[in-house]
């Protein structure tokens, strides 16, 4: 063990100097420059979580599960799970051993950037020792890994189809440049520490390709091209890594801390979001997810390229791919590094100006709140039931029959709250970016709500129990989604249930599925009422209908090819009839559907036997 | 028509020359949808603004083809969308909407 040269310098480090500066540099600027955007609770609440145990540990969990290991990757797609963590986690521990050989054998060189990366060429060591034959080995065990996913990432460019995706993004210019230079340092390193192996020592990779080079290349003199061939691949990757997609590398790292530590978004470029965009590696996974992409001309709004457009800083397609989407929530629930795809556009369309802003306050609510009130009172003891079936069901009054046969059959006393007329539950508004109107209209409802002196609010729209559930406040009322308040009137015995022949494929609506994380209990009610068959994409990945007031710009056309799509998954089950539990759902399907498609409430409604006695 | 001066009513006769369109002509730009309207009617019966301050996406179109104000109609609006879906024609009127919210009152 003995170090070749006393001064520890060779002019080969520099390209890699100057990269690893650079870059650190950068990402230290950067980070530093997204604290000072967060609002100041917010910081407060980042760096107090930093400090916290019980976050600080679950952070590096979190990072080295997700960044290193890719775990959420390998549930997903096992090859695409091994590619990543063999070149994420190979590459850490070709650092982490650098370091350690360092620390081992000359450790007054610590300080040294360059040593541990290049410290073949600096030292040899001799492979006779147990110390250096298990480094050396460890070494090239975890070289090759890195390669071998190199060579999966090389096929993944040419077949992606082999690894089970349709689609994947154009790489930009300098993704390019970023990409092929990566593929350049492992293969580079290895052609280096093969040259050096009869002189600094190796393992079963780089001996036996020692020998096989000084076979025809009797000499050292290609030693030195070598390494700087090495060493100026890793400068450009590292150069260009800020520019590319390779940013998710450091971003994400940064991510996930904020992610524990609860923030939110509140701005769609500063702080919180900034971080988002930065860790899209721009995979491409949420293309094949999104309902959009079923048409050609709509993939390049997808999530993936709104990160890229916000990077670039082009304004006219950031605003027409945030008006467009129907904020369905899949490429959310699909994407490898958490990015919120559909909050970043809500945040996106709020900070929109507009020459005229709603004004609510002209709307009475006396007169509704007394009437909601006088028949509230009436009821009998128990559970005072408001039930608010939302504006949508207008158009699908078998819903709002449905439940009030149902609650009947029961013996619930209940008032329906919009019988007559009532207000917007605000979300609409909400998703539109219009914060302070949709705001105004829930305080609205909230004075209904409260005045009448109920304590259930039952709610039928999974679009409204979203947003009752998230930007209510109801002191003393339970808000209820209609599946949970069925279940629970099942198992008291107030409803029975027959089986009936007919068998259903559930369609999870986004709101009550994505959204609000409700999805065994429509099945298991729609299991006790008919036969249940299970569509091919269903649960978090279920297909959007194509209806969603998501979107602002989208047009019947367009929105018309989604939902066959969507129908098809469905029709895939071979199920006689469809049923889902959402009113934009069931109206939208309608429309197409060349079979049955069916409430949940209609579906129990039909198969409900005998009536409550009390 | 001559105003005499003694009508019962007033004369609600519309001088297409003399209104301004300018509104609508920038919203048609934004959203050409606004010229297949044929009045059906369907996005007022269904409203739920409606009831609370007479909007009228019928009617907006109309007032705004003629050159009146639509500022009051415009403000209730809760954006739910039932009158995009009920459109017979294929109207994007929350668009439509968001878009005249947007140019309302900019000079240009």
């Amino acid at each position: 063990m003995k170090e070749r040269f006393a001064i520890g310098f060779d002019p080969f480090v520099l390209p890699f100097l100057v990269g690893m500066v650079f870059v650190l540099g950068y990402c230290l600027f950067g980070l530093f420059r997204i604290l000072w955007q967060l609002p100041r609770e917010d910081r407060r609440k980042f760096l107090l979580s930093l400090i916290t145990p019980a976050t600080a540990l679950k952070n590096i969990w979190d990072i080295f599960c997700n960044c290193l290991l890719h775990v959420k990757l390998w549930k997903r797609n096992k090859m695409l799970g091994f590619m990543h963590s063999s070149i994420a986690f190979g590459w850490f521990m070709l650092i982490l051993l650098g370091h350690l050989e360092v620390f081992i054998y000359c450790p007054e060189r610590v300080h040294l950037f360059y040593y541990p990366i290049f410290f073949n060429y600096f030292v040899a060591n001799n492979e006779s020792t147990i110390g250096g034959a298990v480094l050396f080995f460890l070494m090239d065990f975890f070289l090759l890994l890195v390669l071998s996913g190199i060579a999966l990432a090389m096929i993944k460019r040419v077949r992606s189809r082999l690894f089970g995706m349709r689609r994947t993004t154009r790489p930009s210019m300098l993704d390019r440049i970023g990409l092929y230079s990566l593929w350049a340092i492992f293969p580079l390193r290895l052609l280096a520490e093969s040259f050096t192996a009869h002189i600094s020592g190796g393992s079963f990779l780089t001996i036996p390709a020692n020998w096989v080079f000084r076979q025809f290349l009797g000499n050292d003199l290609n030693l030195l091209p070598t390494w700087w061939a090495y060493s100026i691949a890793l400068g450009i990757f590292m150069v260009v890594l800020p520019f590319t997609r390779y940013m998710h590398i450091p971003a994400e790292m940064m991510l996930i801390p904020m992610r524990n530590a609860g923030l939110r978004i509140r701005h769609p470029r500063k702080g919180f979001a900034k971080m988002q965009v930065l860790s899209c590696p721009g995979c491409g996974v949420c293309i094949d997810a999104c309902p959009m992409s079923v048409q050609k001309v709509n993939i390049k709004d997808c999530t993936v390229y709104l990160n890229r457009q916000i990077r670039r800083g082009n304004e006219k397609r950031i605003e027409e791919i945030s008006d467009k989407c129907l904020l369905c929530g899949k490429c959310e629930a699909v994407c490898q590094v958490g990015v919120e795809g559909p909050k970043m556009r809500v945040a996106q369309r709020s900070v929109r100006r507009y020459g005229l802003t709603p004004d609510f306050a002209a709307i009475d609510t006396a007169p509704l709140v007394q009437a909601a009130a006088a028949q509230v009172s009436k009821a009998a003891a128990g559970p005072k039931v408001l039930y608010f079936s939302g504006c949508m069901t207008r158009l699908t009054p078998s819903i709002g029959k449905a439940v009030t046969s149902l609650l009947g059959k029961a013996g619930v006393e209940f008032t329906w709250m919009d019988r007559e007329e009532g207000l917007c539950c605000g979300r609409p508004l909400l998703t539109a970016g219009r914060i302070d109107a949709a705001l105004a209209l829930i305080r609205k409802n909230q004075e209904i709500i409260l005045g009448s002196g109920a304590s259930v609010l039952l709610v039928s729209c999974p679009i409204c129990y979203k947003i009752f559930t998230e930007r209510y406040s109801l002191p003393g009322v339970r808000v209820v989604n209609y599946a949970d308040f069925f279940a629970e009137l099942l198992e008291q015995g107030r409803l029975k249930l027959e089986k009936s022949d007919i068998c259903y494929v559930y369609h999870d609506p986004c709101e009550l599925g994505r959204g609000c994380g409700i999805y065994e209990t429509p099945r298991k009610l729609i299991g006790q009422a008919a036969g249940i068959a299970e569509a091919e994409k269903n649960r978090a990945e279920s297909i959007c209908c194509g209806g969603s007031l998501g979107s602002l710009t989208l047009d019947f056309a367009h929105r018309e090819v989604m939902t066959r799509k969507a129908l098809d998954n469905l029709y895939g089950s071979r199920a006689d009839a469809i049923a889902t539990a959402c009113p934009l759902c069931l109206s939208t399907f309608r429309r197409y559907s060349d079979r049955p498609v069916r409430d949940l409430a209609e579906v129990l409604d039909a198969s409900t036997v005998s009536s409550f006695q009390p | 028509m001559i105003d005499f001066g003694f009508g019962l009513s007033r004369s609600s006769s519309v001088k297409l020359d003399e209104v301004d369109l300018g509104l609508y002509h920038k919203l048609e730009a934004l959203e050409p949808g606004v010229r297949v309207c044929m009045s059906c009617g369907s996005c007022t019966s269904t409203c739920t603004a409606g009831p609370w301050s007479g909007m009228s996406v019928r009617k907006l179109i109309l007032n705004l083809q003629r050159g009146k104000d639509v500022e009051k109609m415009l403000s209730c609006c809760m954006l739910c969308g039932k009158c995009t879906m009920v459109c017979p024609r294929g109207i994007n009127t929350r668009h439509l909407i968001l878009s005249l919210c947007r140019i309302y009152g900019k000079k240009q």
